[in-house]
């Protein structure tokens, strides 16, 4: 299944730099969240657009991880050629993460 | 215990104005703030400024303010808000012209200088964050220098009784934070405090970016009435608690996953959010619905303020050239996919100075309607070629040769546009605080 269906997102720019908030509907399944959306995983979905770094920070009195990426707006939105300079489609880019649940062990 | 209710009158320049009225009129508020400065917008204005002495504020704050003047409300909802832009006294002017000519007595309006520093950057020579290279470097390129003030200078101005506060570059939370300040007599050394403050104006500054607009994800995210969103406020108390809130009858709404959303708006280090007045933490804020779209925040904290004070450059660099052109039905994309070889080679035998460059193709289905199709070729794209360059004549070769595809490209293409932008390019440097001079004018009706 897709991100989409456990967590919601918003982005954010400041200069080069662009951080996605990533927040589970339920609170319960934030420790899944932080297992599975390590920062590789991160940068490898955001290949071709994330140049540098990517940073993660929890959040887990609000069940969220915010991920800051170095790099990923062309050099900002002030000189960025992109039809979407700011980055603001890339909450719903990040929540295309396709994510396979761990099977339940009873 | 004593609260003071802010409301958010705008979350950018050109935000809608009718919330904004509600809220002075309906909102039993103390303060409104409008947070109407982007990065570059102010070195924008500081050209418009340049071309015009009396220029240079805001362009929407006539209408903002004949607007908002003629509202009558008693107790006056005073007004906090960067409108000044490049030109805050020359704002602070048109202003009083407004209010004069509505026949509003009794009035004072602050206008807040010192922000800029451009005189003092040059001098010192600092370098530029992003390049690593000198100020001095950048020469006639550099047209601004904005140092990000804190809520010092407002407080001052409120202090003295001002109705209307109008600044150029102070940092967007801290617009909020003055008033608590004033109002409460913090302690300008009590991070706490003084970091709750900065966590409600961080909440509140996108305006209705708290109260359902940026959220909507149909099937997923409902929001009702988003054509009739509503702007939030806040009731503050002197622990610097904030309940959050906005008036019944305008749409959006108020969630706990909207203030989560909003929390991490433009955030890295949630417990590190540095503004001119403190560094606030984030990283253990609580958020409680009380009823529905009332939500309680607390347990923001903060440490010592930064030393220094960030700077913004505004650097004239150059054009932006974006050309389109369209190509739909049969072979659509292999037609767009043609265009782009074309320009690209005209491009190269013209040697044009041009910086960057980039092709893309667009489209759904703005020339022919959405249709079930077996085939996995886009039924339409369109083609954008978007570039940086040097000078105007560069640009505009872009845009003309975009426009010989007409004739000269591929079959079938239609609906082209051209347009050419000024390149404003935005740096940043740090200044110590004791160079920097904030200032407060006053413009008074009797």
């Amino acid at each position: 299944m897709m991100l989409r269906e456990l967590a919601h997102a918003r982005a954010g720019d400041k200069g080069n730099i662009s951080n996605v908030s990533v927040i589970a509907y339920d609170p319960a399944n934030y420790p899944l969240l932080c297992e599975l959306l390590t920062p590789e995983r991160i940068k490898f979905h955001f290949a071709d657009i994330v140049m540098g770094d990517v940073l993660r920070y929890e959040l887990p009195q609000i069940g969220a991880l915010n991920f800051v990426m170095h790099g990923a707006l062309n050099g900002g939105v002030t000189k960025s050629l992109a039809l979407d300079a700011h980055g603001k489609s890339f909450s719903s880019v990040m929540l295309e993460i396709e994510i396979v649940l761990p099977t339940q062990n009873d | 215990m004593k609260h003071i209710r802010i409301g958010a009158g705008a979350g950018y320049s050109g935000d809608r104005l009718q919330p904004a009225l509600d809220l002075i009129e309906r909102g039993n508020l103390s303060y409104i703030v409008f947070e109407c400065l982007a990065e570059r917008t102010i070195a924008l204005a500081q050209q418009r400024k340049l071309a015009n002495p009396e220029q240079g504020y805001d362009p929407m704050l006539e209408l903002r303010m004949r607007a908002v003047l003629s509202l009558t409300t008693s107790p006056r909802v005073r007004i906090i808000s960067n409108m000044g832009a490049a030109n805050p006294l020359a704002a602070a002017r048109k202003t009083r012209e407004i209010a004069e000519s509505l026949g509003i007595r009794n009035l004072k309006i602050a206008a807040i200088t010192g922000d800029d520093v451009l005189s003092n950057i040059c001098e010192r020579d600092l370098n530029v964050i992003e390049t690593g290279e000198r100020v001095s470097e950048l020469g006639s390129k550099l047209v601004s220098a904005n140092a990000y003030l804190g809520a010092a200078p407002i407080v001052e101005a409120l202090a003295a009784g001002a109705d209307i506060v109008l600044a150029g570059r102070i940092a967007d939370p801290s617009l909020f934070l003055a008033p608590l300040l004033h109002e409460f007599g913090w302690d300008p050394s009590d991070w706490k405090r003084l970091g709750s403050g900065i966590l409600a104006g961080h909440l509140l500054e996108c305006a209705g970016q708290l109260t359902g607009g940026y959220f909507a994800d149909p099937g997923y995210k409902e929001v009702p009435g988003l054509a009739t969103l509503g702007f939030p406020f806040a009731d503050i108390d002197e622990l610097g608690n904030a309940t959050f809130g906005k008036l019944a009858g305008t749409g959006g709404m108020l969630t706990i996953a909207t203030c989560k959303e909003q929390l991490l708006y433009e955030v890295h280090d949630p417990s590190r959010y540095v503004t001119p007045d403190v560094v606030a933490d984030f990283s253990r804020v609580r958020i409680e619905e009380i009823t529905d779209d009332v939500i309680a925040v607390a347990d923001a904290d903060g440490t010592e303020r930064p030393p220094k004070l960030k700077v913004s450059l505004g650097c004239s660099e150059g054009f932006c050239a974006d050309g389109q052109i369209s190509y739909a039905g049969a072979g659509a994309q292999q037609r767009g996919e043609l265009a782009i070889e074309i320009l690209r080679e005209q491009f190269s035998l013209q040697k044009i100075a041009i910086d960057e460059v980039r092709y893309e193709l667009i489209g759904v289905n703005s020339i022919v309607p959405i249709r079930k199709s077996d085939s996995p070729d886009p039924r339409e794209v369109r083609l954008r070629v978007a570039a940086r360059t040097r000078d105007l004549q560069s640009a505009k070769f872009i845009i003309e040769t975009v426009e010989a595809l007409y004739t000269n490209g591929p079959a079938g293409g239609g609906g082209i546009t051209g347009a050419i932008t000024p390149v404003m390019a935005i740096y940043s440097t740090f200044i110590p605080r004791e160079w920097v001079a904030p200032k407060v004018h006053y413009e008074v009706i009797i």
